[in-house]
């Protein structure tokens, strides 16, 4: 009977019990429906999908019942695509030692080209161990005995670092006492505890919300104790760099042209509008939008209001001279496109706090609101039909 | 004296009716008939013997020898009644804590505080450690259990200490009893649990008592006066809540296991010279 193929993705939400993932790698008789039951239909061949209730909401769940993965399996997957991968490389004319990932997605989205907008739902080939969770090996010698001493816990990773911190704390409390030591809260800012998920995918085992808050209290008492480099070097492990938002605004490089006027361009999007603008460092304050004076092309107070405010933020009004095409979008979708691209090209004549600040009040944001689909069986995108009583 | 000698032969008996689910190491153990065991003793051996009958004759010989005495470790000399007064060993709860059980091994009560008879204390200590003892000689898995978070550090660094096993944390459901599904389905259970406080924190029994009972795994207990004594295989009536008394405990347990399975060791290395130095080696057995 035929079986058509399922994801055994990890989620195991109706949405994605759906969608197809295809690989080079994979076969379909490995994916298991773990999360569907077949029915038959009545005296015939018909296939009906049925899903369970058992539904996670979480997507990361590491090792989980139904699928063990052996390691011969994940063997032989890793061959199959070191094989796949040659054969790719020969079938797009490159070499198949020099064959990137990069390469390798490259070369699927040429052949399998996906209109999907979910990227996760697009063919992908990936090594296993990208793909396939990671599992545990098995944990345990020849003659059954486990290699770990916490093994029957049931959680021998997280306990095993819970008695590891305990201990480092009660060495510290000996030498110093147990009043915490006040000092300066180093590599504390700029990074965060890793959170739950983090931890979970690090040790490889599930673990419950109070074994996740009671291993932050213990890495917290631990750091605001004076600790030495062992130390330190332990409570790292679990802290993440937090990207300080502002450094990651491009910022335009500054251009000259013929006559060595400064100029920065860039572009900006509001609905279906996008605009281009062209920011010269000095100038009088004109803006010429298409060819035509701003006060001709936009009429309405409001608009020409959104293309002065990034210059209003700043007191640089009447500093700068635009030049700016856009296309597309209603009058407002215009001006708010115009506004971005404006506010972009001037980051590269401005400081960095003054980057920020315009970044804070939110000039720098493209706006990502768009018309929302009118629905079946509704009048508009939210407006029902008129309900009648009878 | 008694229960050592008859649970042994009992378990190993067991193990040969059931071999599919009984460890691997207990069923090579069956006692042999006399003739054999005595030739083996005085150390003749026939060299004509093919390989895998020698192999099967020497683990004999490594495991049934220590159960020839009663107290083959010598664990005896590892701790006397007067190192057990002052480890506090002898100090139990207040008599309103008082469980039934327990009134045998009581000596009395001092200013309504119960005193635990040390005399019974110091025998029963000695069978239990004997029997870690040959547990730990036989390669078997022991897990230290308890539920008391002042100790859990110490109890934790003993059983790695000792290269053995620990649980002083939440104990799940089913870990003994479904262990097949918990861990997969070729899991080796623990052959000995050593509860170092039967109580868990809102002084109701551990679970491990009852679930070893269920598994057929033999127990070790400290068992104060507030506690229930039956379903421990080997209860060593004593308290179990001041420091210097589990110090005691957790350095008799490492010191036992760590001595058995340096005996092990001493034994197979001994075994394997060749079959001209067995003779020699028989006679320095006996005073081993």
């Amino acid at each position: 009977m035929a079986a058509p193929c399922v994801s055994c993705g990890r989620a195991l939400s109706a949405r994605l019990s759906l969608t197809v993932r295809a690989s080079l790698a994979r076969r379909p008789g490995h994916w298991k429906p773990s999360a569907v039951d077949w029915q038959m239909g009545a005296g015939s061949q018909l296939l009906k999908l049925i899903h369970t209730t058992a539904v996670t909401t979480k997507k990361n769940v590491p090792a989980s019942r139904h699928e063990v993965y052996t390691e011969d399996f994940i063997k032989k997957q890793i061959e199959e695509f070191n094989i796949g991968k040659r054969h790719l490389a020969n079938m797009m004319g490159e070499d198949p030692e020099t064959f990137t990932q990069e390469d390798i997605d490259r070369a699927i989205a040429y052949l399998f080209p996906s209109g999907l907008f979910e990227k996760r739902a697009r063919p992908i080939m990936k090594h296993p161990d990208q793909i396939f969770p990671k599992q545990r090996a098995i944990q345990w010698g020849k003659d059954g005995r486990p290699f770990h001493f916490l093994f029957y816990t049931g959680k021998p990773s997280y306990y095993s670092l819970m008695h590891e911190g305990y201990g480092k704390v009660l060495q510290l409390e000996k030498h110093k006492g147990p009043l915490p030591v006040k000092t300066q809260h180093r590599d504390l800012i700029g990074s965060r505890w890793l959170i739950k998920e983090e931890l979970e995918e690090m040790l490889v085992e599930n673990l419950s919300d109070q074994d996740y808050m009671q291993f932050i209290r213990l890495l917290e008492k631990l750091s605001t104790l004076q600790c030495g480099p062992a130390e330190e070097e332990f409570v790292q492990r679990f802290r993440r760099g937090v990207a300080i938002q502002s450094k990651k605004q491009l910022i335009e490089p500054v251009q000259y042209d013929e006559r060595g006027m400064a100029f920065s361009t860039s572009e900006g999007r509001r609905k279906s509008a996008t605009a281009k603008a062209v920011v010269y460092e000095h100038g009088s304050g004109e803006i010429s939008v298409n060819g035509m004076g701003y006060l001709h092309y936009f009429p309405v107070l409001q608009d020409r209001e959104q293309l002065m405010f990034p210059f209003h933020f700043l007191d640089r009004l009447g500093k700068h001279d635009v030049t700016c095409t856009v296309c597309g979008g209603g009058r407002s979708a215009q001006a708010g496109a115009i506004r971005l691209a404006v506010a972009k090209a001037l980051c590269s004549f401005i400081t960095e706090d003054e980057v920020e600040w315009m970044r804070q009040a939110g000039l720098l944001t493209s706006d990502p609101r768009v018309r929302e689909r009118k629905k079946p069986g509704q009048e508009g995108a939210r407006r029902k039909f008129t309900w009648k009583k009878r | 004296m008694a229960p050592a000698r008859t649970a042994l032969p009992r378990l190993l008996c067991a193990g040969v009716r059931s071999a599919r689910r009984w460890p691997g190491f207990l069923r090579k153990a069956t006692p042999g008939p006399a003739g054999p065991s005595g030739r083996m003793l005085t150390g003749a051996p026939n060299p004509a013997r093919s390989e895998p009958q020698d192999d099967h004759d020497l683990q004999r010989k490594i495991l049934d020898l220590p159960l020839k005495h009663s107290d083959f470790f010598n664990v005896k000399e590892l701790f006397s009644v007067k190192s057990l007064f002052e480890a506090r060993v002898h100090l139990g709860h207040k008599a309103g804590c008082r469980h039934r059980f327990m009134e045998p091994y009581i000596f009395g009560s001092r200013l309504d505080q119960d005193i635990i008879d040390l005399e019974q204390t110091a025998s029963h200590l000695q069978l239990a450690l004997n029997f870690t003892a040959h547990v730990a000689y036989r390669k078997g898995i022991i897990l230290f259990v308890s539920r008391n978070r002042q100790f859990m550090h110490l109890i934790e660094n003993t059983a790695q200490n000792c290269g053995e096993y620990a649980h002083t944390r939440y104990f799940k459901g089913g870990l003994l009893t479904n262990a097949q599904l918990l861990f997969g389905p070729e899991v080796r259970l623990p052959d000995l649990i050593i509860f170092l406080h039967t109580l868990n924190n809102v002084f109701e029994p551990h679970v491990a008592v009852r679930d070893a009972a269920k598994m057929n795994i033999p127990t070790v207990g400290i068992v104060d006066t507030n506690c229930n004594p039956c379903l421990i295989t080997y209860p060593i009536p004593g308290n179990d809540d001041s420091p210097p008394a589990v110090h005691l405990y957790c350095r008799l347990f490492c010191t036992t296991i760590n001595r058995a399975k340096e005996k092990r060791r001493q034994m197979e290395i001994l075994y394997q010279l060749p079959s001209v130095k067995r003779a020699e080696d028989s006679g320095t057995r006996r005073s081993s």
